[in-house]
């Protein structure tokens, strides 16, 4: 790959914004990072930090109006898609690019068989004839362990459970071979043993086919045994970046640090759980300093009236906090 | 298999393992020392459980179609309706031609072989007064047999209803849907441009139609009547199905959809308007007698079939000049077209409430 030096996917400062009466809500704002191939990467945040927009940005898919992604580059295998003509993104998603979406119960067109969505992948962008794809869409449902697809191909989608209803969804997804595969809370909407189902055969696929995958989560349990690199995001902005187990071990931000306190631990029972204080602001009216220093335990003056740097930490660890470096000394 | 003691109930299992885990721990979400744990070989596991809901499945396996067509049965109007609505297009269709062959009359045929036939004859009456069952219903000025007609005129009047329909039904979905899909600015003009013609009062703007490209030929006349009456009857159902619309392109299915690289034309007519076909379906049998009704109003008026061709309309409208020496040329097909508009009106009604069972508690 030309210019790509390895990287399958490379968004430099994507800032997407929503006009919403008359306000500029910054749900994206100024978004940076890299993307290997065969890399898993994660983006934990709560809601409304920009997960999902970050990622519907890079398929070109925010409604718009209100939606508007205001700049950046978002560079897929040496191509900035943002300048690419809609027909060409087009012939990008699903074929190069898939998603997989948070509930499968809605992400189903529910009047049409499975065998007709799974089928309308490959004969848009592969050209297969009716009989091939119907014939690969057996071998898909095979694929993410469906038993006896081909007596079950022709069913509706309420026909399936939830959990095998997300199986189709990633059967739908992978059945073009992506390159780059998006996975939107994937598990949110299943139970815990669907769920762990679910990310297994993820992550098997993931590395039969060697696709990367974007996995994008609220949950840390899920990121944990999965990633390569993790994203932090908050507000719309990326809090820490560094690779899975840096993260885990030394966080260098405090909001990520609150995120990794508020996970229960099974073992020990008596613990209180912990809780970051407040509420995610209001990405319309950002404060001048740091956005999460009202909630944040060591902020001090500074962090309420300067924009915080994004600190280098190591070659593969960044953190967006004043302190950071005293942050990460302390973990 | 640990998997055998979950085996009793789906249910069980699934809050009996819900509330086991107080959420993952990082670094270790699948090993979590829990005897009811999830999976070592996922393969096996996994293919269990789906063996269940697979079994469940083919015990319950009503689609939507079986439960609205119970839903329909159970309906006493809507049932009669139907039973009517079939009988009336069943004769009317092969009626005219049984005529024929049982007594030689055709909707057309004028006798000239007897005298007598050319005056009015009452029903179950022989051009000597005595009892016949040549003519059921009598006969018209011409002497020409009234049971044949009605069937025909039904032949016309049902025609009508359903053609005109399906034009109002196509471009009224694709109008709507695609005002819909679409939304801000376009779909604005759009909607704008139907609240215009929706002003205008309709009638009028049919009989000007009709008045403008009079046809020569009686059958060029019905259709240009299809035409007319489809052309602005699909007002209200490009605003249903826009509504439909609206809220279902929000839905994840689409964005799904879009994800995988649908163009916008196919995700509309392929993903979005076959989820709007319940209301469709409800209102387009709706529509159905409305459009019977317009076209025997401007039967009646003149505007619609041309002799020798027929419909309930330019029946009772030739009825109505006899009304007191002949007065079955008026009741007969005037019967026979307000029993098929109830009927038909019934059937929408129970078909709406069968196919939409949340609407009715409304």
């Amino acid at each position: 790959m030309s210019s790509t030096n390895g990287n399958l996917l490379e968004i430099r400062e994507l800032r997407t914004y929503f006009e919403m009466e008359g306000e500029t809500v910054k749900a994206v704002d100024g978004i940076s990072f890299q993307l290997k191939r065969g890399e898993t990467l994660g983006i934990v945040g709560e809601s409304g930090s920009g997960k999902s927009v970050t990622n519907l940005s890079i398929i070109r898919l925010i409604p718009r109006p209100p939606g508007r992604i205001v700049s950046g580059e978002i560079i897929f295998d040496g191509q900035d898609l943002l300048s690419l003509p809609e027909s060409e993104v087009r012939k990008i998603r699903g074929r190069r690019i898939a998603m997989i979406f948070q509930d499968p119960m809605t992400s189903l067109n529910p009047f049409m068989k499975i065998s007709r969505q799974l089928m309308e992948m490959t004969q848009l962008h592969l050209g297969y004839s009716a009989n091939q794809a119907y014939e690969h869409a057996i071998k898909m449902l095979e694929t993410v362990g469906i038993p006896d697809a081909r007596a079950r191909v022709d069913d509706y989608p309420h026909e399936f459970s939830g959990g095998m209803r997300q199986r189709v969804m990633i059967a739908m997804a992978l059945s073009c071979q992506p390159e780059l595969l998006i996975a939107d809370e994937p598990t949110t909407a299943l139970d815990v043993t669907i769920q762990a189902q679910i990310l297994e055969l993820i992550k098997q696929l993931k590395q039969d086919s060697g696709t990367s995958v974007i996995l994008i989560t609220h949950d840390l349990g899920v990121v944990a045994g999965m990633t390569d690199h993790l994203l932090v995001m908050y507000a719309g902005k990326v809090f820490e970046q560094a690779s899975t187990s840096e993260l885990f071990a030394s966080p260098g931000n405090p909001y990520t640090k609150g995120l990794l306190r508020s996970v229960p631990d099974p073992l020990d029972e008596k613990q209180e759980l912990y809780q970051i204080p407040g509420l995610p602001p209001d990405v319309a009216h950002l404060p001048p300093g740091c956005p999460f220093a009202s909630r944040c335990e060591r902020a001090e003056q500074i962090c309420l009236e300067e924009y915080p740097p994004f600190v280098e930490l190591t070659a593969d660890h960044h953190s967006l906090c004043h302190f950071a470096g005293e942050v990460y000394a302390e973990s | 298999m640990n998997d055998e003691k979950r085996d009793p109930s789906v249910n069980s299992d699934r809050s009996g393992s819900g509330l086991s885990s107080p959420g993952t721990k990082p670094g270790s979400p699948l090993k979590r020392p829990d005897p009811d744990s999830i999976h070592i070989g996922p393969e096996v596991a996994i293919g269990e459980a789906d063996v269940r809901t697979a079994e469940a499945a083919e015990v319950r396996g009503t689609s939507l179609w079986q439960d609205a067509w119970k839903r329909l049965l159970r309906n006493k109007l809507a049932v009669f309706g139907l039973i009517v609505v079939a009988i009336v297009t069943m004769t009317s269709a092969a009626g005219p031609r049984v005529i024929k062959a049982l007594t030689g009359y055709t909707p057309e045929l004028i006798p000239t072989h007897d005298q007598r036939l050319m005056k009015s004859l009452p029903p179950f009456t022989g051009p000597d007064g005595e009892f016949s069952w040549t003519h059921p219903m009598g006969t018209d000025n011409a002497g020409r047999d009234q049971l044949a007609r009605v069937l025909q005129g039904g032949q016309i009047s049902l025609l009508v209803g359903i053609i005109a329909t399906f034009v109002s039904l196509i471009i009224g979905v694709s109008y709507g849907a695609v005002a819909g899909y679409l939304g801000g600015r376009t779909d604005n003009f759009m909607m704008r441009l139907v609240d215009v013609l929706y002003s205008l009062p309709y009638v009028i703007v049919v009989i000007v139609l009709l008045s403008m490209f009079r046809s020569q030929t009686p059958f060029g006349q019905l259709v240009l009547l299809f035409i007319a009456i489809g052309s602005v009857s699909w007002l209200t159902m490009a605003r249903i199905v826009r509504g439909q619309v609206l809220s279902l392109k929000n839905q994840e299915f689409v964005l799904a959809a879009r994800a995988t690289g649908v163009s916008t034309p196919r995700i509309i007519f392929r993903h979005i308007v076959p989820n709007t076909l319940g209301p469709v379906v409800v209102y387009a049998t709706l529509t159905i007698p409305q459009i019977m009704l317009t076209e025997a109003f401007l039967s009646f008026l003149g505007f619609g079939a041309q002799a020798p061709l027929s419909s309930w309309g330019s029946l009772t409208s030739d009825g109505i000049q006899n009304i007191a020496i002949y007065p079955w040329q008026l009741i007969f097909p005037g019967v026979t077209m307000a029993l098929t508009l109830f009927s038909l009106n019934f059937l929408g009604d129970g078909l709406r409430d069968a196919l939409d069972p949340q609407m009715r508690k409304v």
